[in-house]
């Protein structure tokens, strides 16, 4: 039985570290990955998750515990694994001068793919990333879209067992960004574990099957999407809008409604939570009472958001914005 | 094999895209003839001197040739991430630095021939020992390339990789006897002739040219391939150490 749990497992980290200078990056992280599991990492700017994907890959050296991939030591040799590993990184790291066909051969050729065997399997990719008439154009005048989806046809160019996945849907428009969900499914449809790192949690919502949430180097939660969202299921919540809404009616509203949490979401914003359905006329009556112009009060569908905000005490929102900051 | 393959088509790559653009053909070009004639009208000598100038003309277009080309490329893929993907790609480190340079060895090599051809049609080259001139290119090519190796290594830049190659390659150029000997250097500066590489790789040529190395060659080559080992060695090193820590 042990045996085959242990055959189960395709990526295996224990006691991960990593420390620059005085700061510990990476702190004693340990978390398992299946084959042909879509794994989440989730965490804000500086929690960890690139310094931990880049020691996955081989791009920086752990300064203590283990990683293996497909039962291989990747700290004894780190260039073991490389060959059962994709990678698509945050930033394209392709070559501007070259075409999309001719970055994909290269891509297949670092991989020991010979010219018949990589020219079909670029073809075909091309084809399956709707890139087929791009495909003489150099890849340096392609679009942000485009870019990403060329990337990830590169990452997988050597039909790899494991493709690690860094912010794919990261500055794009609308449109590609969903085009490069509906690929990464098929993806994992046709059995590739993934393990992506994303700061959009309705995207990790949507895809993975299990989560790991990173923050200051340690991971404090790892589950299914499905478990992470039961406590939430339960739970129902409303917000408030309203002109003068101020933190001073907390305690006021608290003490008047005993069974509901009350939180100021924003400036003229309160979140009401409960595990039973709000009656929300007493609590507008309340307020007007009291001298409020209520605007709204609108049902909130609880997330996988409001389970990170949870979990880790950061606002999603903030996580969002500092990303977004960070890429423009 | 599959590493073999990876290796010929990074060399092919960078061919492709950085030696064979049009601007660098016209540097390995325009840079060797602009030395050999500015060297000519300085000696006054002559067509006679075409031999004596020689080894210093092959030398410098090679020197400037790998360095600047090999610095700047695998700055510029540094910083553009391209190089990260080499990186990760299954073969050892060494072959793929290997390949890397290939590249630039070669680009240095044909950079090479272009004074050799041209002097062709100005001297006698009839009594040229070529067993000892082409190892002595080859193994300029490489040191040099290993030296643009090491100074990639060395920046985050790519005007620092410029500043950094120049730092080594002019006072190469007056320091390794390529148009000034060796012996007519003060005191103090030779000894610095002999920590630099290109100081054997020109006493092979001035040896295979017209016989006028003042080393014994097997020292000589000794002595360019100890370089060569150490540049690619510290190199490695560096690249461990920087950019995969």
């Amino acid at each position: 039985m042990a045996t085959d749990l242990k055959s189960s497992v395709i990526i295996e980290v224990a006691e991960l570290t990593k420390r620059f200078d005085e700061v510990n990056a990476v702190d004693g992280i340990s978390f398992q990955v299946h084959p042909g599991e879509f794994f989440g990492f989730l965490g804000p700017n500086g929690a960890g998750k690139t310094t931990t994907i880049n020691m996955l890959i081989g791009l920086a050296r752990p300064d203590s515990g283990s990683i293996r991939i497909g039962g291989l030591d990747c700290r004894k040799n780190p260039k073991a694994a490389q060959h059962l590993i994709g990678v698509v990184p945050d930033e394209s790291n392709l070559y501007p001068e070259l075409s999309g066909f001719d970055n994909l051969c290269f891509c297949g050729a670092l991989y020991g793919m010979g010219k018949a065997e990589r020219v079909a399997r670029a073809t075909r990719l091309l084809e399956d990333f709707d890139l087929t008439k791009a495909a003489h154009r150099r890849f340096g005048g392609y679009s942000k879209g485009m870019k990403r989806r060329l990337a990830i046809a590169a990452g997988i160019v050597h039909r790899p067992q494991v493709l690690f996945l860094d912010e794919p849907t990261t500055g794009i428009d609308v449109a590609s960004a969903r085009s490069i969900r509906q690929l990464l499914a098929d993806l994992h449809g046709s059995g590739t574990t993934i393990f992506l790192t994303t700061h959009y949690i309705e995207e990790a919502e949507r895809l993975c099957d299990r989560i790991a949430f990173i923050v200051n180097g340690r991971i404090v939660k790892t589950d299914g999407v499905a478990s992470l969202l039961k406590p939430v299921h339960d739970r129902y919540a409303t917000l408030i809008n309203g002109t003068g809404l101020s933190p001073s009616f907390l305690g006021d509203l608290s003490s008047s409604f005993p069974g509901l949490d009350f939180q100021q979401h924003s400036q003229d914003r309160i979140r009401v939570e409960s595990s039973s359905p709000i009656h929300i006329g007493p609590i507008v009556k309340l307020l007007e009472d009291r001298g409020v112009a209520v605007t709204e009060a609108r049902r909130l569908q609880l997330s996988l958001e409001d389970v990170f905000v949870q979990i880790t005490g950061i606002e999603a929102d903030a996580m969002k914005k500092e990303k977004m900051k960070a890429a423009a | 094999m599959k590493a073999w393959i990876a290796f010929w088509n990074i060399v092919l790559k960078d061919m492709r895209a950085y030696y064979l653009k049009p601007p660098n053909i016209s540097w390995g070009l325009i840079f060797p003839v602009a030395w050999t004639a500015m060297f000519f009208i300085k000696s006054g000598r002559g067509l006679d001197d075409v031999l004596a100038v020689l080894p210093g003309v092959v030398a410098i277009s090679i020197l400037f040739g790998t360095t600047s080309m090999l610095a700047v490329t695998v700055t510029f893929e540094k910083k553009g991430r391209s190089f990260e993907r080499l990186l990760l790609a299954p073969i050892p480190l060494e072959l793929l630095m290997l390949a890397k340079t290939g590249g630039a060895v070669l680009f240095g090599v044909v950079n090479a021939l272009v004074p050799v051809a041209i002097a062709c049609f100005l001297a006698d080259l009839s009594r040229v020992a070529w067993g000892a001139v082409v190892p002595a290119v080859v193994l300029i090519a490489v040191a040099s390339t290993f030296m643009g190796l090491f100074i990639a290594v060395s920046v985050s830049e790519i005007f620092e990789a410029q500043t950094f190659s120049n730092f080594f390659r002019f006072p190469m150029i007056f320091l390794c006897g390529l148009f000034f000997p060796i012996d007519a250097l003060p005191v103090l500066l030779k000894p610095l002739a002999y920590v630099l590489p290109l100081t054997y790789g020109v006493d092979i040529l001035k040896g295979g040219f017209h016989g006028g190395n003042i080393m014994p060659l097997p020292l000589n080559f000794v002595g360019i391939c100890l370089f060569c080992i150490v540049l690619f060695y510290f190199s490695l090193k560096n690249i461990h150490k920087k950019w995969i820590s």
